[in-house]
């Protein structure tokens, strides 16, 4: 790609971008959120068409006008929100859209054929015959890949594929990658994580802005240097955190069951409790019941056995309006379907749980003045970028939206507060600030249980650190002491011997 | 007038595209209905008619005199309130295709309030527009409970619930409550005794049909924008519409308030009914409705679901309505084809703004 340009109505997203990749190397594509990597990789992709600029694949300049002409060229890509269809089957997923070998008759069994070939030959271990829905989201990544290298793709565009992994999964996929690029594909991978970019690639390129910071080989860089490149000034990679205070129990949860949408016990047996001034932090591989666990505590799913406990009220059965009158705010896993509504603006988002109360209305009337002026306050205290205070939310990017979510959440001085995942999918800057708002509540008395697949986090933040294995608690453990050797083996399901 | 305009106070820097974007959205359903009108000539030119002729007399007919135009704004009135209940329905993300049969029922409920209570004056008006609002509203609440409680479909449970109203002013308009006089002369008309005149709603231009019922579906209009936009309750409706896991997870009782949005649709088609047989009929009769019940969908989606666009997507549509009799009387053609008229308009809408909302979506997305 030389010379890339791509404007959106106020906004220069590429401003004379060059970039190559060569067959068989892993070139890491480094940016913050809104550093314009996206936008980038969709003009490859065909999804956009570069206002100026040219895309050279194999010696030959292409004009893609869509994604067909894309993958014609070799060119795959491997989305952040997967494109399956959950009710089919991997073969048939993988078969969607391409000629039958038989005419009009399916060949499924061959396509299951090739990819058991195919998942053999790059350890992507899927059973073709699962249907999509079932499987966990490294596996569905998994399909993806497989998709697109049966369609022959030589050069695969990966959009931060480890955002939804485990760093077990993570590096499961980093064996794949690895032995696609040593067969001779060419990989972008695209993320905004120092270590993985430094673990994976063989040359890194930084965008800032729209522009393009350099391209470097990456065994001269270090984490340092990568960040300081990436934001444009020094980031600190660790926190300053004052000992623990705890206070009175603020959150109770005991020997509690629920079941899952598979219709198994999703969380057996689980008791936890976190008191005020501390940060209690659950780690555990995905999909081991954090998600049920995090439902039940914020009222969305009817636990089975067991009670839940908040300030010293039984909240077991409660609704999510009462517990949140009660004193809990809640950071969701997934943003955009349960976080906001992205159709309203930024000022209809921000009063989401307040709107019912003064001052926020009065015998149901909005009152628009005391609104508007509580969002700026918002957005200034919590550093939110958006154009205006009524720009709809889904024209923000992820790490505005998060601070926006934080800054409705934190701004009503819970008690307790639920936050699942509060940085997936957000830059740097963003999570770096979203943690310090944590730390911040937590200094003030807060009761934190911190949801969170990212270890980093967990052990950057937490006082005390439980561990879930298969809904089940492996033990809890202090944080100053605990070590990732022995935090590894209750993920893996190893109790903690007290 | 566009959504995001209503909103919220609008400020300085984004006013001039904003303005644009509203202009725009304007533009479209003028367009949709300037393609429909092409496609409609297309189809007369086979049938052997002139044209030009014959939308110069549907133009004529409905908007060329007073009498033509009055009864444009007669035909609008329905089609307004029906189309604001769906409005409110579609904006809470439940879908409403029982404005027929609840507003059979209000009109059934209206005019045995209008015959049976013993209330002097205004008194007996207001009452029987009441009585017309709660049937319909009870009309709505029903499938608004069964998607609540058991999760029925409620596009199918207002269509079967348009189907008993059917059946109920059927019996009733053949039994209980059919005109006495009917009974005495032997001719058994399926209708309703003449409403008292206290009960009449005050008619507007003499020697015509309109109504102080089109004043009141305009102040409904105007109500039913603040109530989406300015109200706490119309604030929950459009959360839950846009984004029911979100408002679940913000403490609004979603279900509650879907169930709401069906008993306010039902309220308006209901009143639609009781404004119909207190402004024109003056009793109920059979066919009352005349399937103004589902063209104030359509009218509800031109009016891009807007409680204001609303206003001129109802009077656009009476005239067509108006005005296609007039057409099918001049150059006689069947007046089935102003009713295809009437889905090519919702067709090139529908698709127009699934387009414009693609390419707006590819516009705003950066990163």
């Amino acid at each position: 790609m030389v010379d890339i340009v791509k404007r959106f109505p106020g906004v220069l997203a590429n401003d004379g971008v060059s970039f190559d990749v060569r067959a068989g190397e892993v070139h890491a594509l480094l940016g913050e959120n809104g550093a314009g990597k996206s936008t980038l990789m969709r003009q490859l992709y065909g999804l956009y068409r570069p206002d100026s600029g040219q895309i050279i694949i194999d010696g030959q300049p292409r004009v893609f006008h869509s994604p067909s002409d894309a993958i014609k060229a070799g060119v795959g890509m491997i989305h952040q929100h997967f494109m399956l269809v959950s009710s089919l089957t991997v073969a048939e997923n993988v078969a969607l859209g391409l000629p039958s070998s038989r005419g009009a008759r399916l060949d499924l069994d061959r396509v299951a054929e090739r990819i058991r070939a195919l998942a053999e030959r790059y350890g992507l271990k899927v059973d073709p015959s699962a249907v999509v829905w079932q499987l966990s989201v490294g596996e569905q990544q998994r399909v993806e890949i497989l998709k697109a290298l049966y369609r022959g793709a030589s050069l695969l565009v990966l959009d931060e594929p480890t955002a939804v992994l485990t760093p077990q999964e993570a590096e499961e996929l980093f064996v794949t990658l690895r032995q696609m690029a040593a067969d001779g594909h060419a990989l972008i991978f695209i993320s905004h994580k120092l270590h993985e970019v430094l673990a994976l690639s063989n040359r890194v390129t930084v965008l800032r802005d729209g522009r393009m910071v350099g391209t470097y080989p990456t065994t001269e860089m270090t984490r340092a240097d990568l960040a300081r490149l990436m934001v444009g000034r020094e980031v600190l990679l660790q926190y300053d955190r004052p000992p623990a205070k705890p206070g009175e129990e603020r959150l109770k949860i005991d020997g509690l069951w629920t079941v899952g949408d598979r219709g198994t016990d999703a969380v057996r047996d689980f008791t936890l409790s976190v008191r005020a001034g501390e940060i209690v932090g659950l780690a555990g591989v995905s999909g081991n019941g954090q998600r049920e666990l995090a439902e039940v505590l914020t009222g969305l799913r009817k636990p089975s056995k067991g009670a839940v406990t908040l300030n010293g009220k039984d909240v077991t059965h409660a609704s999510p309006a009462e517990r949140i009158a009660a004193g809990q705010c809640a950071i969701p896993e997934e943003r955009m379907r349960t976080g906001v509504i992205k159709d309203f603006s930024v000022l209809e988002n921000a009063i989401l749980c307040d709107h019912g109360h003064a001052p926020y209305s009065h015998q149901t009337l909005l009152d628009f003045k005391t609104i508007a002026a509580h969002t700026q306050q918002l957005i200034a205290d919590y550093a939110v970028k958006t154009p205006t205070a009524d720009t709809p939310v889904k024209n923000l990017s992820g790490g505005n939206i998060q601070k926006l979510i934080l800054a409705r959440e934190l701004c009503r001085k819970p008690t307790v507060v639920i936050a699942a995942q509060p940085t997936r999918g957000v830059d740097i800057g963003a999570s770096e600030y979203i943690h310090h708002r944590l730390l911040e509540q937590r200094a003030s008395g807060t009761a934190t249980l911190l949801i969170s697949e990212d270890l980093d986090e967990i052990r950057a933040l937490s006082d005390r650190i439980a561990v879930i294995f298969e809904g089940r608690l492996m033990g809890v453990v202090d944080a100053a002491t605990a070590t990732a050797e022995s935090l590894g083996l209750m993920m893996a399901g190893t109790r903690h011997a007290d | 007038m566009s959504e995001t305009t209503s909103t919220a106070p609008r400020t300085a820097a984004s006013g001039a595209s904003r303005a644009w974007q509203s202009w725009q959205g304007a533009l479209v359903p003028v367009g949709a209905v300037l393609l429909a009108l092409v496609i409609g000539a297309v189809v007369l030119v086979i049938l052997g008619a002139d044209p030009v002729r014959a939308y110069t007399a549907m133009a004529e007919g409905a908007f060329g005199s007073v009498s033509g135009f009055t009864q444009t704004l007669v035909v609008a009135t329905p089609l307004l309130l029906v189309g604001l209940g769906v409005t409110i329905a579609f904006r809470g993300g439940v879908i409403n295709i029982g404005g027929e049969g609840q507003l059979i029922v209000g009109a059934l409920a209206a005019t045995a309030a209008a015959l049976y209570l013993p209330l002097p004056g205004v008194l007996l008006l207001l009452a029987a527009l009441i009585a017309g609002t709660l049937a319909g509203a009870l009309w709505g609440a029903v499938p608004g409970a069964l998607k609540a409680q058991l999760g029925v479909n409620e596009i199918l449970s207002t269509i079967m619930m348009n189907q008993i109203a059917l059946q109920l002013a059927n019996f009733l308009l053949r039994g209980p409550m059919i005109d006495p006089k009917e009974i005495e002369a032997g001719t058994r008309i399926a209708q309703s005794a003449l409403l008292p005149a206290e009960s009449y709603l005050v008619r507007l231009v003499p020697r015509t049909l309109l109504h102080a019922g089109s004043i009141l579906a305009v102040i409904a209009a105007i109500g039913v924008f603040f109530l989406l936009w300015r109200t706490t309750i119309g604030y929950r409706i459009r959360a839950v519409g846009l984004n029911p896991d979100a408002a679940r997870y913000a403490g609004i009782p979603v279900k509650r308030y879907q169930m709401l949005a069906l008993i306010l649709g039902g309220a308006f088609a209901g009143l639609a009914g009781a404004v119909e047989v207190l402004g024109v009929q003056h009793r109920m009769v059979e066919g009352l409705s005349g399937g103004y019940g589902f063209s104030g969908i359509v009218a509800a989606l031109f009016g891009k679901l807007h409680p204001l666009g609303a206003i001129p997507a109802s009077v656009l549509f009476g005239g067509l309505l108006v005005g296609g009799d007039k057409m099918q009387r001049t150059v006689q053609v069947p007046d089935a084809l102003i009713v295809a008229l009437l889905g090519l308009v919702v067709l090139f809408v529908v698709g127009s703004d699934y387009i414009m909302r693609k390419r707006a979506a590819r516009a705003q997305t950066h990163e």
